[in-house]
Protein backbone atom coordinates (compact mmCIF):
# COMPACT_ATOMS: atom_id res chain seq x y z
CA UNK A 1 0.00 0.00 0.00
CA UNK A 2 1.32 3.46 -0.80
CA UNK A 3 2.17 5.65 2.16
CA UNK A 4 3.57 9.14 2.49
CA UNK A 5 6.37 9.59 4.99
CA UNK A 6 9.08 12.12 5.70
CA UNK A 7 12.34 10.22 5.26
CA UNK A 8 15.94 11.08 6.02
CA UNK A 9 18.63 11.27 3.37
CA UNK A 10 21.39 8.78 4.19
CA UNK A 11 23.72 9.76 1.33
CA UNK A 12 23.83 11.21 -2.17
CA UNK A 13 26.48 9.44 -4.25
CA UNK A 14 27.77 10.55 -7.62
CA UNK A 15 27.42 7.88 -10.34
CA UNK A 16 28.80 9.40 -13.54
CA UNK A 17 26.61 12.46 -14.26
CA UNK A 18 23.78 10.99 -12.17
CA UNK A 19 23.23 10.94 -8.40
CA UNK A 20 22.14 7.95 -6.32
CA UNK A 21 19.85 9.34 -3.62
CA UNK A 22 19.77 6.94 -0.69
CA UNK A 23 16.92 7.35 1.78
CA UNK A 24 16.07 5.74 5.08
CA UNK A 25 13.18 3.38 4.21
CA UNK A 26 11.10 3.84 7.38
CA UNK A 27 7.66 2.26 6.99
CA UNK A 28 7.59 2.52 3.20
CA UNK A 29 7.13 -0.61 1.14
CA UNK A 30 9.64 -0.82 -1.75
CA UNK A 31 6.90 -2.26 -3.97
CA UNK A 32 7.50 -4.10 -7.22
CA UNK A 33 10.32 -3.20 -9.63
CA UNK A 34 9.09 -0.53 -12.04
CA UNK A 35 6.72 1.05 -9.54
CA UNK A 36 7.55 4.63 -8.64
CA UNK A 37 7.57 7.10 -5.75
CA UNK A 38 6.78 10.81 -5.62
CA UNK A 39 9.75 12.58 -4.00
CA UNK A 40 9.42 16.07 -2.55
CA UNK A 41 11.81 18.35 -4.42
CA UNK A 42 12.96 21.02 -1.94
CA UNK A 43 11.81 24.50 -2.92
CA UNK A 44 9.50 23.26 -5.67
CA UNK A 45 5.70 23.05 -5.63
CA UNK A 46 5.38 19.57 -7.14
CA UNK A 47 7.09 16.30 -6.19
CA UNK A 48 9.07 14.33 -8.78
CA UNK A 49 8.22 10.80 -9.95
CA UNK A 50 11.16 8.39 -9.66
CA UNK A 51 11.25 4.62 -9.95
CA UNK A 52 13.09 2.70 -7.28
CA UNK A 53 16.66 1.79 -8.31
CA UNK A 54 17.84 -0.30 -5.37
CA UNK A 55 16.24 -1.57 -2.18
CA UNK A 56 19.01 -2.55 0.26
CA UNK A 57 17.81 -3.47 3.75
CA UNK A 58 16.36 -0.40 5.44
CA UNK A 59 16.90 1.82 2.40
CA UNK A 60 15.27 3.09 -0.76
CA UNK A 61 17.68 4.35 -3.43
CA UNK A 62 16.79 6.46 -6.48
CA UNK A 63 18.95 7.29 -9.49
CA UNK A 64 18.45 10.96 -10.39
CA UNK A 65 19.48 12.79 -13.57
CA UNK A 66 19.81 16.52 -12.72
CA UNK A 67 17.98 17.86 -15.78
CA UNK A 68 15.73 20.53 -14.23
CA UNK A 69 15.16 22.54 -11.05
CA UNK A 70 13.41 19.70 -9.22
CA UNK A 71 15.91 16.96 -9.98
CA UNK A 72 18.78 19.37 -9.30
CA UNK A 73 17.26 20.12 -5.88
CA UNK A 74 17.08 16.38 -5.17
CA UNK A 75 20.72 15.89 -6.18
CA UNK A 76 21.73 18.82 -3.94
CA UNK A 77 20.29 17.15 -0.82
CA UNK A 78 22.73 16.27 1.93
CA UNK A 79 22.83 13.47 4.50
CA UNK A 80 20.54 14.23 7.42
CA UNK A 81 18.09 16.32 5.42
CA UNK A 82 14.53 14.97 5.11
CA UNK A 83 11.95 14.92 2.32
CA UNK A 84 8.44 13.58 1.92
CA UNK A 85 8.23 10.35 -0.07
CA UNK A 86 4.94 8.88 -1.34
CA UNK A 87 4.63 5.41 -2.81
CA UNK A 88 4.96 2.82 -4.16
CA UNK A 89 2.66 3.88 -7.00
CA UNK A 90 1.52 2.52 -10.36
CA UNK A 91 2.02 -0.91 -11.90
CA UNK A 92 5.54 -2.35 -12.10
CA UNK A 93 7.05 -5.15 -14.15
CA UNK A 94 5.50 -8.60 -14.12
CA UNK A 95 8.11 -11.06 -12.91
CA UNK A 96 6.54 -14.26 -14.27
CA UNK A 97 8.79 -14.39 -17.34
CA UNK A 98 10.67 -17.44 -18.64
CA UNK A 99 13.69 -15.88 -20.42
CA UNK A 100 14.08 -12.33 -19.16
CA UNK A 101 16.34 -9.79 -20.88
CA UNK A 102 16.64 -6.34 -19.30
CA UNK A 103 17.19 -3.41 -21.68
CA UNK A 104 17.94 0.11 -20.44
CA UNK A 105 18.78 3.40 -22.09
CA UNK A 106 20.41 6.30 -20.22
CA UNK A 107 18.62 7.30 -17.02
CA UNK A 108 16.05 4.67 -18.03
CA UNK A 109 18.37 2.14 -16.44
CA UNK A 110 17.11 3.44 -13.07
CA UNK A 111 14.60 0.64 -12.27
CA UNK A 112 16.75 -2.18 -13.67
CA UNK A 113 19.10 -2.89 -10.73
CA UNK A 114 16.11 -3.57 -8.43
CA UNK A 115 14.44 -5.56 -11.22
CA UNK A 116 17.63 -7.59 -11.81
CA UNK A 117 17.80 -8.40 -8.11
CA UNK A 118 14.18 -9.62 -8.17
CA UNK A 119 14.82 -11.81 -11.25
CA UNK A 120 18.14 -13.26 -9.95
CA UNK A 121 20.32 -11.25 -12.30
CA UNK A 122 19.23 -12.14 -15.84
CA UNK A 123 21.19 -10.87 -18.88
CA UNK A 124 21.02 -7.10 -19.36
CA UNK A 125 21.86 -4.57 -22.08
CA UNK A 126 22.52 -0.92 -21.28
CA UNK A 127 23.00 1.92 -23.76
CA UNK A 128 24.35 5.39 -22.98
CA UNK A 129 25.05 8.55 -24.92
CA UNK A 130 28.63 8.93 -23.59
CA UNK A 131 31.33 7.12 -21.64
CA UNK A 132 30.62 9.42 -18.70
CA UNK A 133 26.96 8.41 -18.61
CA UNK A 134 27.98 4.75 -18.99
CA UNK A 135 29.67 4.92 -15.56
CA UNK A 136 26.18 4.30 -14.17
CA UNK A 137 26.44 0.70 -15.44
CA UNK A 138 28.36 -0.03 -12.23
CA UNK A 139 24.91 -0.31 -10.60
CA UNK A 140 24.07 -3.33 -12.76
CA UNK A 141 27.08 -5.68 -12.64
CA UNK A 142 27.35 -8.06 -15.59
CA UNK A 143 25.37 -5.90 -18.01
CA UNK A 144 26.58 -5.55 -21.57
CA UNK A 145 27.18 -1.83 -22.20
CA UNK A 146 27.13 0.10 -25.46
CA UNK A 147 27.72 3.77 -26.12
CA UNK A 148 26.27 5.79 -29.01
CA UNK A 149 26.42 5.52 -31.97
CA UNK A 150 25.84 1.84 -31.11
CA UNK A 151 22.23 1.34 -29.94
CA UNK A 152 20.98 -1.31 -27.51
CA UNK A 153 18.32 -2.34 -29.99
CA UNK A 154 21.10 -3.63 -32.29
CA UNK A 155 22.07 -6.22 -29.67
CA UNK A 156 18.70 -7.67 -28.69
CA UNK A 157 18.74 -11.38 -29.55
CA UNK A 158 15.42 -13.06 -30.36
CA UNK A 159 13.69 -15.46 -27.99
CA UNK A 160 13.72 -13.29 -24.86
CA UNK A 161 11.06 -11.77 -22.63
CA UNK A 162 12.23 -8.16 -22.85
CA UNK A 163 11.73 -5.78 -19.92
CA UNK A 164 12.85 -2.28 -20.90
CA UNK A 165 13.06 1.30 -19.72
CA UNK A 166 14.56 4.22 -21.61
CA UNK A 167 13.86 7.20 -23.83
CA UNK A 168 10.69 7.10 -25.92
CA UNK A 169 12.42 6.42 -29.30
CA UNK A 170 14.24 3.46 -27.74
CA UNK A 171 11.03 2.03 -26.26
CA UNK A 172 9.19 2.44 -29.57
CA UNK A 173 12.04 0.60 -31.33
CA UNK A 174 11.96 -2.18 -28.71
CA UNK A 175 8.17 -2.46 -29.11
CA UNK A 176 8.66 -2.95 -32.86
CA UNK A 177 11.36 -5.60 -32.39
CA UNK A 178 9.87 -7.44 -29.41
CA UNK A 179 6.07 -7.81 -29.44
CA UNK A 180 4.77 -8.34 -25.90
CA UNK A 181 7.79 -6.66 -24.29
CA UNK A 182 7.20 -4.96 -20.95
CA UNK A 183 8.05 -1.27 -21.35
CA UNK A 184 8.35 1.33 -18.56
CA UNK A 185 7.28 4.74 -19.93
CA UNK A 186 7.62 8.26 -18.58
CA UNK A 187 5.32 11.31 -18.65
CA UNK A 188 5.19 14.59 -16.69
CA UNK A 189 3.20 13.98 -13.49
CA UNK A 190 1.94 16.40 -10.86
CA UNK A 191 0.47 13.88 -8.42
CA UNK A 192 1.35 10.28 -9.31
CA UNK A 193 -1.94 8.87 -8.01
CA UNK A 194 -4.53 9.62 -10.66
CA UNK A 195 -5.70 13.03 -9.46
CA UNK A 196 -4.25 15.51 -11.94
CA UNK A 197 -4.73 13.84 -15.35
CA UNK A 198 -1.41 15.41 -16.36
CA UNK A 199 0.35 12.20 -17.44
CA UNK A 200 -1.96 11.50 -20.40
CA UNK A 201 -0.49 8.75 -22.54
CA UNK A 202 -1.87 6.98 -25.57
CA UNK A 203 -2.81 3.44 -24.52
CA UNK A 204 -4.86 1.20 -26.84
CA UNK A 205 -5.45 4.21 -29.07
CA UNK A 206 -6.81 6.56 -26.41
CA UNK A 207 -5.33 8.91 -23.84
CA UNK A 208 -5.18 7.37 -20.36
CA UNK A 209 -3.35 8.22 -17.14
CA UNK A 210 0.10 6.62 -17.18
CA UNK A 211 0.34 6.78 -13.36
CA UNK A 212 -2.77 4.61 -12.97
CA UNK A 213 -2.47 2.30 -16.00
CA UNK A 214 1.36 2.13 -16.05
CA UNK A 215 4.10 3.13 -15.98
CA UNK A 216 4.93 -0.41 -17.18
CA UNK A 217 2.81 -1.36 -20.20
CA UNK A 218 3.00 -4.37 -22.47
CA UNK A 219 3.90 -3.73 -26.13
CA UNK A 220 1.27 -4.97 -28.58
CA UNK A 221 1.80 -8.66 -29.32
CA UNK B 1 -17.64 25.21 6.78
CA UNK B 2 -17.20 22.39 4.28
CA UNK B 3 -13.76 21.35 3.07
CA UNK B 4 -14.04 20.17 -0.54
CA UNK B 5 -11.69 19.41 -3.41
CA UNK B 6 -11.49 21.73 -6.39
CA UNK B 7 -13.01 20.10 -9.46
CA UNK B 8 -10.45 18.12 -11.44
CA UNK B 9 -7.97 17.82 -8.57
CA UNK B 10 -8.96 14.41 -7.18
CA UNK B 11 -10.39 11.15 -8.51
CA UNK B 12 -12.47 9.73 -5.66
CA UNK B 13 -12.75 6.36 -7.37
CA UNK B 14 -8.97 5.96 -7.56
CA UNK B 15 -8.33 7.48 -4.10
CA UNK B 16 -11.49 6.87 -2.03
CA UNK B 17 -9.71 7.15 1.33
CA UNK B 18 -8.45 10.61 0.42
CA UNK B 19 -11.91 11.68 -0.75
CA UNK B 20 -13.33 10.60 2.61
CA UNK B 21 -11.02 13.09 4.32
CA UNK B 22 -13.18 15.81 2.72
CA UNK B 23 -16.74 16.90 3.59
CA UNK B 24 -17.85 16.41 0.01
CA UNK B 25 -16.42 15.40 -3.34
CA UNK B 26 -16.56 17.64 -6.41
CA UNK B 27 -16.37 15.66 -9.68
CA UNK B 28 -14.36 16.49 -12.74
CA UNK B 29 -16.43 18.60 -15.10
CA UNK B 30 -18.98 16.53 -17.01
CA UNK B 31 -19.82 17.56 -20.57
CA UNK B 32 -22.66 16.14 -22.72
CA UNK B 33 -20.28 14.09 -24.87
CA UNK B 34 -17.11 12.29 -23.74
CA UNK B 35 -13.86 14.22 -24.12
CA UNK B 36 -10.39 12.73 -24.30
CA UNK B 37 -8.85 16.05 -23.31
CA UNK B 38 -5.94 17.95 -24.81
CA UNK B 39 -2.81 16.40 -26.26
CA UNK B 40 0.18 16.02 -23.92
CA UNK B 41 2.21 17.66 -22.48
CA UNK B 42 -0.65 18.95 -20.35
CA UNK B 43 1.13 20.18 -17.22
CA UNK B 44 4.10 22.38 -16.39
CA UNK B 45 5.50 23.56 -13.09
CA UNK B 46 6.16 27.30 -12.78
CA UNK B 47 7.98 29.38 -10.18
CA UNK B 48 4.94 29.83 -7.91
CA UNK B 49 2.42 27.39 -9.27
CA UNK B 50 1.65 25.04 -12.10
CA UNK B 51 -0.12 25.17 -15.42
CA UNK B 52 -2.57 22.57 -16.61
CA UNK B 53 -4.32 22.16 -19.91
CA UNK B 54 -6.22 18.92 -19.35
CA UNK B 55 -9.15 20.08 -21.45
CA UNK B 56 -12.13 18.66 -19.52
CA UNK B 57 -11.29 15.00 -20.09
CA UNK B 58 -14.42 13.12 -18.95
CA UNK B 59 -16.57 10.12 -19.90
CA UNK B 60 -19.53 12.22 -21.03
CA UNK B 61 -22.90 12.70 -19.37
CA UNK B 62 -24.52 9.35 -20.11
CA UNK B 63 -21.61 7.17 -19.04
CA UNK B 64 -21.05 9.36 -15.98
CA UNK B 65 -24.67 8.89 -14.90
CA UNK B 66 -24.71 5.18 -15.70
CA UNK B 67 -21.26 4.08 -14.45
CA UNK B 68 -19.43 6.77 -12.46
CA UNK B 69 -22.15 8.28 -10.29
CA UNK B 70 -23.40 4.96 -8.83
CA UNK B 71 -19.81 4.14 -7.83
CA UNK B 72 -19.34 7.60 -6.32
CA UNK B 73 -22.57 7.09 -4.36
CA UNK B 74 -20.93 4.12 -2.59
CA UNK B 75 -18.46 6.55 -0.97
CA UNK B 76 -21.35 7.86 1.12
CA UNK B 77 -20.12 11.42 0.63
CA UNK B 78 -22.12 14.40 -0.62
CA UNK B 79 -21.30 14.62 -4.34
CA UNK B 80 -21.06 17.95 -6.10
CA UNK B 81 -21.27 17.44 -9.84
CA UNK B 82 -19.25 19.88 -11.91
CA UNK B 83 -21.28 20.61 -15.03
CA UNK B 84 -19.79 21.90 -18.27
CA UNK B 85 -20.87 22.51 -21.82
CA UNK B 86 -20.76 24.79 -24.81
CA UNK B 87 -24.24 26.35 -24.67
CA UNK B 88 -26.93 26.88 -22.03
CA UNK B 89 -28.87 23.78 -23.12
CA UNK B 90 -25.80 21.56 -22.53
CA UNK B 91 -25.68 22.66 -18.89
CA UNK B 92 -29.45 22.52 -18.38
CA UNK B 93 -29.77 19.02 -19.82
CA UNK B 94 -27.10 17.69 -17.45
CA UNK B 95 -28.72 19.44 -14.48
CA UNK B 96 -32.09 17.94 -15.44
CA UNK B 97 -30.51 14.49 -15.71
CA UNK B 98 -29.22 14.79 -12.10
CA UNK B 99 -32.82 14.93 -10.82
CA UNK B 100 -33.64 12.12 -8.43
CA UNK B 101 -30.02 11.19 -7.76
CA UNK B 102 -29.99 11.54 -3.98
CA UNK B 103 -26.22 11.32 -3.75
CA UNK B 104 -25.91 14.62 -5.63
CA UNK B 105 -25.72 17.48 -3.14
CA UNK B 106 -25.17 20.32 -5.60
CA UNK B 107 -24.26 21.20 -9.17
CA UNK B 108 -21.26 23.41 -9.76
CA UNK B 109 -21.58 25.12 -13.14
CA UNK B 110 -18.12 25.43 -14.66
CA UNK B 111 -18.43 28.74 -16.47
CA UNK B 112 -14.71 29.43 -16.53
CA UNK B 113 -12.45 26.65 -17.84
CA UNK B 114 -9.48 28.40 -19.48
CA UNK B 115 -8.55 25.30 -21.51
CA UNK B 116 -11.50 24.92 -23.84
CA UNK B 117 -13.36 27.29 -26.12
CA UNK B 118 -15.83 29.24 -24.03
CA UNK B 119 -19.56 28.63 -24.05
CA UNK B 120 -21.30 30.90 -26.52
CA UNK B 121 -23.98 31.82 -23.98
CA UNK B 122 -23.39 34.19 -21.08
CA UNK B 123 -22.99 33.03 -17.48
CA UNK B 124 -26.37 34.41 -16.36
CA UNK B 125 -28.18 32.79 -19.29
CA UNK B 126 -26.64 29.40 -18.44
CA UNK B 127 -27.55 29.73 -14.76
CA UNK B 128 -31.13 30.73 -15.63
CA UNK B 129 -31.51 27.73 -17.96
CA UNK B 130 -30.32 25.38 -15.19
CA UNK B 131 -32.46 27.10 -12.54
CA UNK B 132 -35.52 26.45 -14.70
CA UNK B 133 -34.99 22.67 -14.63
CA UNK B 134 -33.64 21.82 -11.18
CA UNK B 135 -34.13 22.61 -7.51
CA UNK B 136 -30.54 21.41 -6.83
CA UNK B 137 -28.26 24.00 -5.23
CA UNK B 138 -26.43 25.68 -8.12
CA UNK B 139 -22.94 27.07 -7.61
CA UNK B 140 -21.57 29.20 -10.45
CA UNK B 141 -17.81 28.82 -10.89
CA UNK B 142 -16.52 32.09 -12.26
CA UNK B 143 -13.25 33.32 -13.69
CA UNK B 144 -11.17 35.94 -11.93
CA UNK B 145 -9.96 36.98 -15.38
CA UNK B 146 -13.27 38.72 -16.12
CA UNK B 147 -12.74 42.49 -16.02
CA UNK B 148 -15.73 42.90 -13.66
CA UNK B 149 -16.27 39.59 -11.89
CA UNK B 150 -18.48 41.24 -9.25
CA UNK B 151 -20.91 42.25 -12.02
CA UNK B 152 -20.95 38.64 -13.30
CA UNK B 153 -21.58 37.48 -9.72
CA UNK B 154 -24.54 39.85 -9.41
CA UNK B 155 -25.90 38.64 -12.76
CA UNK B 156 -25.72 34.94 -11.87
CA UNK B 157 -27.24 35.70 -8.44
CA UNK B 158 -30.16 37.42 -10.18
CA UNK B 159 -30.47 34.42 -12.52
CA UNK B 160 -30.95 32.10 -9.55
CA UNK B 161 -27.53 30.85 -8.48
CA UNK B 162 -27.47 29.62 -4.88
CA UNK B 163 -23.75 30.18 -4.48
CA UNK B 164 -20.43 30.92 -6.16
CA UNK B 165 -17.26 28.88 -6.59
CA UNK B 166 -14.24 31.17 -6.75
CA UNK B 167 -11.83 31.00 -8.46
CA UNK B 168 -10.94 28.86 -11.44
CA UNK B 169 -7.39 28.82 -12.78
CA UNK B 170 -6.10 31.83 -14.70
CA UNK B 171 -4.71 31.43 -18.20
CA UNK B 172 -0.92 31.42 -18.41
CA UNK B 173 2.03 30.12 -20.41
CA UNK B 174 5.43 28.56 -19.72
CA UNK B 175 8.30 28.22 -22.19
CA UNK B 176 10.82 25.42 -22.53
CA UNK B 177 14.20 27.12 -21.84
CA UNK B 178 15.91 24.97 -24.50
CA UNK B 179 13.52 25.75 -27.36
CA UNK B 180 11.74 28.94 -26.20
CA UNK B 181 8.51 27.27 -27.31
CA UNK B 182 5.47 26.70 -25.04
CA UNK B 183 5.85 23.65 -22.79
CA UNK B 184 2.17 22.76 -23.08
CA UNK B 185 0.96 21.27 -26.34
CA UNK B 186 -2.04 23.62 -26.23
CA UNK B 187 0.26 26.61 -25.72
CA UNK B 188 -1.59 28.04 -22.75
CA UNK B 189 -2.94 26.44 -19.59
CA UNK B 190 -4.61 27.35 -16.32
CA UNK B 191 -2.34 28.65 -13.56
CA UNK B 192 -2.97 27.19 -10.10
CA UNK B 193 -1.07 26.95 -6.84
CA UNK B 194 0.21 29.53 -4.34
CA UNK B 195 0.68 32.26 -6.96
CA UNK B 196 -3.10 32.36 -7.37
CA UNK B 197 -4.01 33.10 -3.74
CA UNK B 198 -3.98 36.94 -3.81
CA UNK B 199 -6.23 36.86 -6.89
CA UNK B 200 -8.58 34.41 -5.14
CA UNK B 201 -8.77 36.61 -2.04
CA UNK B 202 -9.55 39.75 -4.07
CA UNK B 203 -12.20 37.93 -6.12
CA UNK B 204 -13.93 36.33 -3.13
CA UNK B 205 -13.85 39.69 -1.36
CA UNK B 206 -15.41 41.51 -4.32
CA UNK B 207 -18.06 38.89 -5.06
CA UNK B 208 -19.10 38.53 -1.42
CA UNK B 209 -19.50 42.29 -1.17
CA UNK B 210 -21.54 42.24 -4.39
CA UNK B 211 -23.88 39.33 -3.60
CA UNK B 212 -23.55 37.96 -0.02
CA UNK B 213 -24.06 34.53 -1.64
CA UNK B 214 -22.40 31.47 -0.06
CA UNK B 215 -18.97 31.10 -1.66
CA UNK B 216 -16.71 28.06 -2.04
CA UNK B 217 -13.32 29.75 -1.91
CA UNK B 218 -10.34 28.19 -3.67
CA UNK B 219 -7.12 29.21 -5.35
CA UNK B 220 -3.67 28.61 -3.90
CA UNK B 221 -4.77 27.11 -0.57
CA UNK B 222 -1.69 25.34 0.79
CA UNK B 223 -2.26 25.76 4.56
CA UNK B 224 -4.96 26.31 7.16
CA UNK B 225 -4.02 29.99 7.26
CA UNK B 226 -4.76 30.26 3.54
CA UNK B 227 -8.20 28.72 4.18
CA UNK B 228 -8.80 31.20 7.00
CA UNK B 229 -7.91 34.11 4.71
CA UNK B 230 -10.52 33.00 2.17
CA UNK B 231 -13.13 32.68 4.94
CA UNK B 232 -12.27 36.16 6.15
CA UNK B 233 -12.79 37.47 2.61
CA UNK B 234 -16.26 35.93 2.49
CA UNK B 235 -15.95 32.23 1.66
CA UNK B 236 -18.34 29.90 3.55
CA UNK B 237 -16.54 26.80 2.32
CA UNK B 238 -13.01 26.07 1.11
CA UNK B 239 -11.75 23.78 -1.65
CA UNK B 240 -8.29 22.28 -2.08
CA UNK B 241 -6.76 22.03 -5.53
CA UNK B 242 -3.10 21.84 -6.47
CA UNK B 243 -2.03 21.16 -2.88
CA UNK B 244 -3.62 17.70 -3.22
CA UNK B 245 -1.09 16.86 -5.95
CA UNK B 246 1.88 17.65 -3.71
CA UNK B 247 0.34 16.39 -0.47
CA UNK B 248 -2.43 13.79 -0.77
CA UNK B 249 -3.14 14.14 2.96
CA UNK B 250 -3.59 17.92 2.70
CA UNK B 251 -7.23 17.83 3.85
CA UNK B 252 -6.31 16.49 7.30
CA UNK B 253 -3.35 18.86 7.63
CA UNK B 254 -5.23 21.98 6.47
CA UNK B 255 -8.10 21.22 8.87
CA UNK B 256 -5.65 20.83 11.78
CA UNK B 257 -3.83 24.02 10.87
CA UNK B 258 -7.11 25.91 10.58
CA UNK B 259 -8.18 24.68 14.01
CA UNK B 260 -4.88 25.85 15.51
CA UNK B 261 -5.12 29.22 13.77
CA UNK B 262 -8.63 29.69 15.18
CA UNK B 263 -7.46 28.70 18.67
CA UNK B 264 -4.73 31.31 18.52
CA UNK B 265 -7.35 33.90 17.65
CA UNK B 266 -9.61 32.66 20.46
CA UNK B 267 -12.33 31.64 18.02
CA UNK B 268 -14.24 28.35 18.17
CA UNK B 269 -15.71 28.14 14.66
CA UNK B 270 -14.51 29.44 11.31
CA UNK B 271 -17.98 30.93 10.75
CA UNK B 272 -17.21 33.47 13.47
CA UNK B 273 -14.57 34.99 11.20
CA UNK B 274 -16.67 34.76 8.05
CA UNK B 275 -16.26 37.95 6.01
CA UNK B 276 -14.30 39.60 8.82
CA UNK B 277 -12.13 41.31 6.21
CA UNK B 278 -15.24 43.37 5.34
CA UNK B 279 -15.88 44.56 8.88
CA UNK B 280 -13.63 46.93 10.74
CA UNK B 281 -15.43 45.98 13.98
CA UNK B 282 -14.63 42.26 13.64
CA UNK B 283 -11.05 43.04 12.67
CA UNK B 284 -10.61 45.17 15.79
CA UNK B 285 -12.05 42.42 17.99
CA UNK B 286 -9.52 39.96 16.61
CA UNK B 287 -6.69 42.44 17.05
CA UNK B 288 -7.58 42.92 20.73
CA UNK B 289 -7.77 39.13 21.30
CA UNK B 290 -4.29 38.51 19.94
CA UNK B 291 -2.94 41.55 21.77
CA UNK B 292 -2.10 43.55 18.67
Amino acid sequence: MPRRERRNVLAVEQVGPYSLLRLDRGGLDPGAPGQFFMLEAPGRLLPRALSLCLAPTGELAFLVDPVGPGTRALCALGAGEAIHVFGPLGHGFRLDVARPLLVGGGIGMAPLPYLADSLRFPPALLGFRSDAHAEAAVLLPGAEVVVEPTLVTELIAPGHDVLACGPEPMLRAVAGLCPGAQLAWEAPMACGYGACYGCAFEIDGILKRLCVEGPVLRAAA
Amino acid sequence: MLLLNASGCLDALVAPDLARQLDGFVTKTITPLSREGNAPPRIAETAHGMLNAIGLANPGRERFLRETLPRLAELDLPIWVSVGGFCADDYAETCAALQGRDEVAAAELNLSCPNVDEAADGAAEIVAACRAVTPLPLYAKLSAAHPDVAAVARAVAAAGADGLSLINTVRGMALDPRTLRPVLARGTGGLSGPGLKPIALATVHACYAATQLPIVGMGGVMTGTDALDLIACGARHVALGTVLFADPDAAVRVRDELERALEELGVAQPDELHASAHSSKKSLEIASKVGA
